[in-house]
């Protein structure tokens, strides 16, 4: 049946249109001056623009610190949850990911608050805080899901044929969660290298993060600026979701 | 006998944290001070602006609250319906064309929401078309379909491809064909699309923000937004984030209860 492929269709345009052309326009007014003429400026002006080259490389540091403690934080808690004699009831599982469902920007300025009554100083401590806080269901999720799915027989082969307990995890364990470890950088690094309003919140404005700058200027009307700038940030998702594989995210992270 | 002991404490003292600001918003609905944070004694005041509607931020609260339920809705509803006569179609594709279109329908997914809110706000400037409730549903349905398909596509797996053809051999009409027989099968994963798809519409905030246009369209996020810069958040904001996070929790316990008892029903019955 040929046929039932044309429901294929209307989505198809769907997609070109809400998906494929509004990215190549990012594209055309990166690459356009006020009057519509062809230029590169937009793109050496970030070069040479040290707030936006200083907020760039404040972005990505922040997203990798993070990335990296809900990595280190994370790990253990998925191992725990998808291991049946220390975690029996999914209730746990369930309580890691309920507060996605509160609005973030709520959750986040709640954190805030908090600092405040504790007496923090609002700054890159509080935001990388706030930070994890906001992601770590992120990088726990797709872990546990790999993890749970693993064949228990290759850890319990290796202790009958002698392996230490560490050895066992470094050498099985561990290789075999790959696919979960890469898919939860994905879906961590991701949303912070680009975050904005969350990074208002948790410093009192003092740090701009990338995605603030975006909204800025596409905000007061600088449109190809912003485009050149989102330009900028596509080329380090491409890279990123390149390296590390970007159709284990579909898989991992899009089912519930 | 210690080491589960360690891993039940390092469980909790992470999801101690990770509740601290959630638990605070829920202590502090029970008080009127108009800061979060400051006790002045317990009332439920709060709670009755709720349901009376006396908020003390006006009416902005109760429209931005309907706003994006109805955007929710609406963008859950049609992105089920697209995203599953589009898995159908895709899981007919073979080959190259598949792979195209599963590609187109990862960008969404892996876009992040400043790039895909830019991205249409550009879309929409430049094919002039003025920005509001329709512009917001449509960039909805843009990043909420990609989740219904892939929801869609694995029950499409499961199922025997013939049932369909019978019913179209017996003399259904297609439509029927659909409606009766595909449908039911494919269930399941239309709700967990639809549920995800209306969990995204309602956590958005970058993408709406740059597709409401000028209008003075709010949602919630974006009225939290607002709300912050000026300084302050609507007390009012505090019961219903508790009531929320409440209903939720009852929902997924419920759900969870009902699983692990039809898992136990069908464990013991094998056994």
């Amino acid at each position: 049946m040929s046929k039932r492929s044309n429901w294929a269709i209307p989505y198809l345009i769907f997609l070109i249109l809400f998906v494929v052309l509004p990215l190549v326009l990012v594209l055309v007014y990166a690459l356009r001056d006020g009057n519509g003429g062809f230029t590169l400026s937009n793109i050496t002006r970030f070069f040479t623009d040290t707030d936006a080259l200083n907020t760039f490389a404040v972005s990505v540091e922040v997203a990798i610190e993070n990335t990296l403690i809900c990595l280190l934080l994370g790990y253990p808690a998925a191992y725990i949850l998808a291991d049946r004699n220390l975690n029996k009831s999914a209730v746990t599982v369930i309580l890691f990911i309920l507060p996605m469902w509160i609005n973030a920007l709520m959750r986040t300025l709640a954190t805030a608050e908090l600092f405040n009554v504790f007496g923090f100083t609002l700054g890159k401590g509080t935001l990388l805080f706030g930070m994890v806080y906001d992601y770590l269901p992120f990088m726990i999720y797709p872990i546990y899901n790999v993890l749970l799915k693993m064949d228990n027989s290759y850890a319990e082969a290796a202790a009958d044929l002698g392996a230490t307990p560490s050895q066992v995890f470094r050498k099985v364990t561990l290789p075999l969660s790959m696919p979960g470890i890469s898919s939860g950088i994905l879906m961590v690094f991701m949303p912070t290298v680009s975050t904005f309003a969350i990074s208002e919140f948790l410093t009192n404005n003092k740090i701009k993060l990338f995605g603030t700058i975006i909204q800025e200027n596409i905000n007061s009307s600088m449109w190809n600026y912003g485009a050149a700038l989102s330009l900028i940030m596509l080329v380090i998702i491409g890279l990123t979701t390149m390296i590390l594989g970007g159709d284990e995210r579909e898989v991992e992270g899009g089912t519930i | 006998m210690m080491r589960k002991f360690i891993a039940k404490a390092y469980i909790w003292i992470l999801l101690a944290i990770l509740y601290a600001p959630i638990i605070f918003i829920v202590v502090f609905s029970f008080t009127e001070a108009r800061t979060l944070g400051n006790w002045t004694g317990f009332s439920m005041e709060l709670y009755k602006h709720i349901f009376t509607g006396g908020v003390s931020g006006g009416a902005g609260l109760i429209a931005a609250i309907k706003n994006t339920l109805i955007i929710a809705f609406v963008a859950a509803i049609v992105s089920t319906m697209l995203g599953t006569v589009s898995a159908i179609g895709i899981y007919n594709l073979k080959g190259r064309k598949r792979k195209t279109i599963q590609l187109l329908n990862n960008i969404p997914m892996i876009n992040p929401d400043v790039i895909t809110g830019v991205s249409l706000f550009l879309l929409f400037v430049f094919l002039r078309f003025s920005q509001g409730y329709l512009t917001v549903i449509l960039a909805h349905i843009s990043f909420c379909t990609p989740y219904v398909v892939l929801n869609v596509m694995p029950k499409l797996g499961q199922m025997n491809p013939n049932i369909y053809e019978a019913a179209l051999d017996l003399g259904a009409t297609p439509a029927q064909a659909l409606r009766k027989v595909l449908i039911p099968q494919l269930r399941p994963g239309m709700v967990s699309g639809f549920i995800l798809a209306f969990t995204m519409s309602l956590a958005d905030f970058a993408v709406t923000f740059f597709t409401r246009g000028t209008i003075g369209l709010e949602t919630l996020s974006t009225y939290i937004y607002a709300d912050a810069r000026k300084g302050g958040l609507t007390p009012e904001l505090r019961p219903l984030m508790t009531l929320i996070f409440i209903t939720i929790l009852v929902l997924l316990i419920i759900m969870n209860v009902r699983q692990a008892k039809t898992r136990d029903e069908k464990t013991s019955i094998i056994s």
